[in-house]
């Protein structure tokens, strides 16, 4: 008896703290989500039903959160994951300078990213005072100064994307280079003997190898990638709505705090959405997985 | 046979101009924050086009970060908290592994799973009742609220977890023979042997602490509580005055440089966690 008494105790803190942060909350935030005219002040609300899901599903602000975090989603997964496939394997292949470029390639995870997304608005931006270092590498090239920061929206979402895509590359590529080190030598030296050609080598075996963790991390990049917003703070400042720059997570969050904030209903409908388009997703990633990955090899 | 060799050359070629280019692109802000950062503020303003280096370099930028701005209240608010949250974090996650991987008990293989489980849940769902519960309960802008709801992590008690289990049992029974009780066990055996991977969660979660926002954010509005992410962003809005950027970039590198420090020191430590733990914290 003392002996199970024991056990618990030493899991007791642990337990007590998920009950109250995270198994409460994820009773309490379906619950907030069905309660309509929810009243921070009086805690207060006068009726179950769907009517939050109706208005932040009709609300401008959460369709234009809605395309952006999809536009951010469906450029940024693929672009990153091929382009630190093509790194991962450039530097598996090297041997001088390799612990070299991987440490500076790890450089973009240990920063803060509220702090470097300012370098990122500088570099783009343009001023009555200057252009800025972009602009100026555009016009070398013979295009026109553009504003990125505040000017057209496509611009922003090319700056969005391109910070994203920078911050989300160190992780990938250590992955993928840890895949790659983990296929076993005799497939390339059977392959050598037989002298296939590179490229067969790399559809064949390369490929099939390190597949289960290409999905692994297209499927941890879309869900990354669905709850962007810092990035988004970073470049565009908190007030994201008036830059037309939001994201879902962003929505969230406004919802909750700040000047248009105190409607925890609506915040919790909006995350409830967002938790079903990430499932969603998931699955449909793990069903193409199922598929497509090559098995016991 | 020749023309081959040459293709080899180039292949090789082509390979470190790509893996160069790409450092580049990742080094690139970092050497124009610096660079920024040592411009005056008039030599920085009368730049149309900027320069790619500065003749008279001045360090008054770094002064006024932290005289324009409380920047050092910032910093230290941000160490305070990283302090607080993973001590306290070690502590719960190490006594919850040890119960997971050493004490028998009814019910143990049924709460793990509920633990893993749990690790699926998104921050966003449960970020709204916990606003709402530290709101009620008055910790607004102190560091207890700041700190209570992250100083568990199912993951790392699953890391440590593993590594417990790789303790061979004999070291156990061994302990039990001699009369050593659980809790000395844990402190004077499996902690020592898992250092390494202790090592590898304290710095993660540190961090993580040093780059959270979102939380912060929410739970701080009187600027004696900012960490450094909410410093930065209030900075940007609100001090030195918009157009004082070399100052901006000089609070920026303040911020940078303590975690890039730590990354050089545990470099190794750093990338293996992260390879293991799979997610961006």
């Amino acid at each position: 008896m003392k002996k199970k008494l024991k056990g618990w105790l030493y899991l007791l803190p642990a337990i007590l703290f998920l009950s109250i942060f995270m198994i409460y909350p994820l009773i309490d935030v379906l619950i907030y989500s069905f309660e309509e005219g929810y009243n921070f002040a009086s805690q207060t609300h006068n009726g179950i039903g769907l009517y939050n899901y109706s208005y932040v599903l009709h609300d401008t602000y959460f369709l234009q959160a809605l395309k952006n975090t999809f536009i951010l989603v469906i450029i940024t997964v693929p672009l990153s994951t091929g382009t630190a496939l093509l790194i991962a394997m450039a530097l598996s292949s090297i041997k001088k300078l390799r612990e070299l470029f991987q440490t500076v390639f790890f450089l973009p995870y240990v920063t803060n990213t509220l702090a470097v997304g300012l370098v990122f608005m500088i570099l783009f931006k343009k001023t009555a005072y200057s252009d800025g270092m972009i602009n100026l590498l555009i016009k070398l090239f013979g295009g026109e100064a553009v504003d990125f920061i505040d000017g057209p929206y496509w611009a922003k979402m090319l700056v969005l994307c391109i910070y994203t895509v920078w911050i989300v590359m160190p992780f990938k590529i250590l992955i993928l280079t840890g895949a790659l080190a983990s296929v076993k030598d005799d497939y390339y030296k059977a392959a050598k003997i037989d002298s296939t050609p590179a490229w067969r080598v790399f559809t064949r075996i390369t490929l099939p190898m390190i597949s289960p963790m290409i999905f692994y991390l297209v499927i941890t990049g879309f869900i990354g990638a669905f709850k962007a917003y810092s990035d988004a703070v970073a470049l565009f400042g908190t007030d994201l709505n008036v830059a037309g720059m939001n994201t879902i997570v962003g929505y969230i969050y406004d919802m909750l705090y700040g000047n248009s904030g105190g409607y925890p209903s609506y915040a919790s409908a909006a995350a409830l959405i967002l938790f079903c388009i990430v499932l969603t997703i998931t699955c449909i990633n793990l069903m193409v997985s199922k598929k497509s990955v090559v098995k016991g090899v | 046979m020749k023309s081959k060799k040459i293709c080899k050359i180039l292949g090789k070629i082509g390979k470190y101009a790509f893996l160069g280019f790409w450092a580049i692109i990742v080094l690139f802000p970092f050497y124009w924050m610096i660079l920024s950062s040592l411009k005056g503020y008039s030599a920085y303003n009368s730049e149309y086009i900027p320069k790619f280096f500065t003749t008279n370099p001045t360090f008054e930028n770094y002064s006024s970060a932290f005289t324009t701005v409380s920047l050092g209240r910032y910093f230290f608010n941000t160490i305070v908290f990283a302090v607080i949250t993973t001590a306290v974090m070690l502590v719960v996650i190490t006594l919850a592994a040890f119960a997971f991987a050493r004490l028998e008990f009814k019910g143990k293989n049924i709460v793990f799973t509920l633990f893993l489980s749990l690790m699926m849940i998104p921050n966003e769902l449960i970020i709204i009742t916990n606003f709402v519960t530290i709101t009620d309960l008055g910790l607004r802008n102190t560091f207890t609220g700041l700190v209570l709801p992250s100083i568990t992590s199912i993951f790392y008690i699953y890391l440590l977890k593993e590594n417990f289990e790789q303790i061979p049992d004999n070291l156990y029974k061994a302990a039990k023979v001699d009369g050593t009780s659980d809790f000395k066990y844990l402190l004077r055996v499996m902690i020592p042997i898992c250092k390494p991977t202790m090592i590898t969660i304290t710095i993660l979660k540190i961090i993580e602490c040093w780059n959270s926002y979102v939380w912060p954010r929410l739970i701080t509005d009187d600027s004696d509580y900012y960490l450094v992410s909410n410093g930065i962003q209030e900075i940007r809005e609100n001090g030195f005055g918009r157009e004082n950027i070399p100052a901006m970039m000089a609070a920026v590198v303040v911020i940078s440089v303590p975690l890039i420090i730590l990354f050089f020191v545990f470099r190794k430590q750093i990338m293996t966690g992260v390879q293991k733990s799979g997610t961006k914290g």
